[in-house]
């Protein structure tokens, strides 16, 4: 169980990439892009075909995710040249990219287990070097070594690559073009008016955002040990479901940039813990995730719409109470008074 | 600094809603003259905004601002030479970021956005002395997002971001209109010291005739897609909300057919 814990923090941290990739399209931008169900398996695929014909990893991670930013880019010229809805240049990218990644990857499933990946290099580096006994020493001197997982490698990794990406991503979105581009998914009138060619700004951060996606399928691929066409299926939904876990957990109330992709980086671990949780779960199988990543989503935006319907009713109901209350006073001393002026006719 | 040539603009040519918005209207400012424009509904006065902005291409005429023809110049591209203020205050303002963002944003209207950070501090104390001429509390709220502002408020900044950088012309679309009345004589006064504060070149529309009356040099007022009757410096200081009203129906025959600037005569 502990294990499955690790494993799941491991893989969050891999899957992050691809949550800030959707944190990007759906919150800034407000452009629903289920592109991404496709990107996913394109960065996968890319690098996975090139590790096989021998490319150094990196460079094939690398060229994952910059394909990842072209097909973003085509989303987003399909929307704002095109002016195709943006829930249908998403879904019809999704498509269309399904039949590129087959022939990208030539068959529908690439093993990569007796490949060199970005994973094997940072493992020989991590024994080369004894990093190993370094980490460990301080929980040794705890006591608590036992609980601690007995490779580190791949969980140091990719924290140190995180904070690299949470850093330019932050500073990316601070400066004077990432203001604007979230301005454009807030008031598109507005920056307009300020000179900005939104088009561009809403290319560019598909762009951005597919980028992410392609580099986490390209990661997700390497630490799998095999690239699958089917990878990506609904992929949409558990970025958005990390996002939304995120925020809720995490944000504190603050929508600070910084603090908001912290957030959503520690949603992708949370949704990841869900899952490996779900599947010790007896008659939960991993198929059924698909359906409690829904589930979740479904729940995340109903529930506050509801407690906030109910607290409305009950506010209503309450005021129509007191009004019917008030009304029942006046009537009362009016019928009084009406009663007294009878007597004092009679 | 404005000049109009002969412009015509015609809505839904050759349909049964063919619609003639501004007939060769030919007009011009030179630099800080303020007018206001006056009108029924459908004169034709939000068409010659939106000309002037680039939101509407022109059938016939063109526009031309500081000697650079811009008629063909996309709604964006023009934006460098122009400040603009909407009716609606959410128009004109990013809700979901904070004061100091929004401002940083209207900064880029003249220049090409770059990959630095955005809001620095020599930025930040820039902003904090503008807002601060507002006399409205903003500048120690810099940090605030702007969708958490009242109405008024939130137009006052529209009106800072509009004109603190100084545009060739600047485009007020009914910006008070919107406006409990405490808050639209705010505006109008903050208006009034922005615009004398950096010498803008000013096209008002407004549908208050007193309004029209007391603010700016020059008053146009159009029916028909077409300017009816304008005054001048000398012309527009004896000028009475009764001789604007006379001055239409002597014109055009009619009443003046609007609603809004009958009650707020």
């Amino acid at each position: 169980m502990l294990q499955a814990l690790y494993g799941a923090v491991e893989s969050g941290l891999i899957y992050s990439l691809m949550a800030l990739g959707v944190y990007i399209s759906f919150r800034l931008l407000d452009f629903p892009d289920l592109t991404v169900d496709g990107s996913f398996v394109t960065g996968g695929a890319v690098t996975s075909v090139m590790v096989v014909s021998g490319v150094d990893p990196f460079t094939a991670t690398l060229a994952g995710a910059a394909v990842g930013f072209i097909v973003g880019c085509i989303t987003g010229i399909l929307h704002t040249k095109g002016h195709i809805n943006p829930l249908l240049a998403g879904i019809l990218m999704m498509v269309a990219l399904y039949s590129i990644n087959l022939r990208i990857m030539g068959r529908p499933n690439i093993p990569l287990l007796n490949e060199t990946t970005v994973f094997t290099m940072v493992e020989n580096w991590w024994q080369t070097l004894n990093l190993q006994g370094i980490v460990m020493a301080p929980f040794e001197a705890l006591g608590i070594a036992a609980y601690v997982p007995n490779s580190l490698d791949v969980l140091v990794a990719a924290t140190i690559l995180m904070i690299i990406v949470k850093k330019l991503l932050d500073f990316f979105l601070r400066t004077e073009a990432g203001t604007t581009l979230r301005a454009t998914g807030d008031n598109q009138t507005m920056v307009r008016s300020f000179s900005a060619n939104t088009n561009v700004y809403i290319v560019v951060g598909m762009g951005v955002s597919n980028m992410l996606v392609a580099f986490s399928g390209s990661m997700v691929v390497q630490h799998n040990g095999f690239a699958d066409v089917n990878l990506g299926v609904g992929m949409i939904i558990i970025g958005l479901a990390s996002v939304i876990i995120g925020e809720v957990l995490f944000s504190f109330g603050s929508d600070k940039i910084v603090r908001t992709t912290l957030a959503v980086i520690l949603g992708a671990i949370v949704y990841r813990m869900i899952y490996a949780v779900a599947l010790q779960v007896d008659f939960l199988e991993a198929s059924d995730m698909k359906l409690i990543t829904a589930l979740i989503v479904v729940a995340a935006l109903v529930v506050p719409n509801w407690l906030g319907q109910t607290s409305a009713k009950q506010q209503y109901k309450k005021s129509k109470a007191n009004a019917a209350k008030q009304e029942a006073r006046q009537g009362a001393a009016e019928g009084e008074r009406s009663h007294a002026t009878a007597q004092s006719h009679s | 600094m404005l000049q109009l040539n002969h412009i015509h603009k015609t809505f839904y040519p050759n349909t049964p809603d063919e619609r003639q918005a501004l007939v060769d209207l030919h007009q011009e400012l030179s630099g800080g003259d303020v007018v206001t424009i006056i009108g029924s509904n459908g004169a034709g006065k939000s068409t010659l905004l939106n000309t002037v902005a680039g939101s509407i291409i022109p059938d016939e005429g063109d526009v031309v601002i500081d000697e650079n023809d811009v008629t063909r110049l996309s709604e964006q591209k023009r934006a460098a030479y122009i400040g603009r203020v909407f009716q609606d205050p959410k128009a004109g303002t990013a809700p979901g970021m904070t004061i100091e963002e929004n401002m940083m944003i209207s900064l880029g209207r003249t220049k090409r956005r770059s990959l630095f950070r955005g809001v620095t501090k020599q930025l930040r104390q820039q902003f904090r002395e503008h807002l601060a001429t507002l006399e409205i509390g903003l500048e120690n709220r810099l940090n605030t997002k702007v969708g958490l502002l009242s109405g008024g408020e939130r137009q006052a900044l529209s009106l800072l971001m509009a004109t603190f950088t100084e545009p060739k012309i600047l485009l007020l679309d009914e910006h008070t209109a919107a406006l409990d009345p405490s808050k639209e004589e705010l505006i109008l006064r903050l208006t009034r010291d922005l615009v004398e504060r950096h010498q803008l070149t000013t096209v008002m529309v407004t549908h208050q005739m007193e309004q029209a009356i007391a603010f700016g040099n020059r008053l146009w007022m159009m029916d028909e897609g077409k300017v009816i009757f304008e005054a001048n410096d000398e012309t527009k200081q004896d000028l009475t909300v009764g001789d604007l009203l006379d001055q239409f129906q002597a014109i055009r025959g009619k009443k003046m057919a609007n609603d809004r600037a009958l009650l707020t005569k």
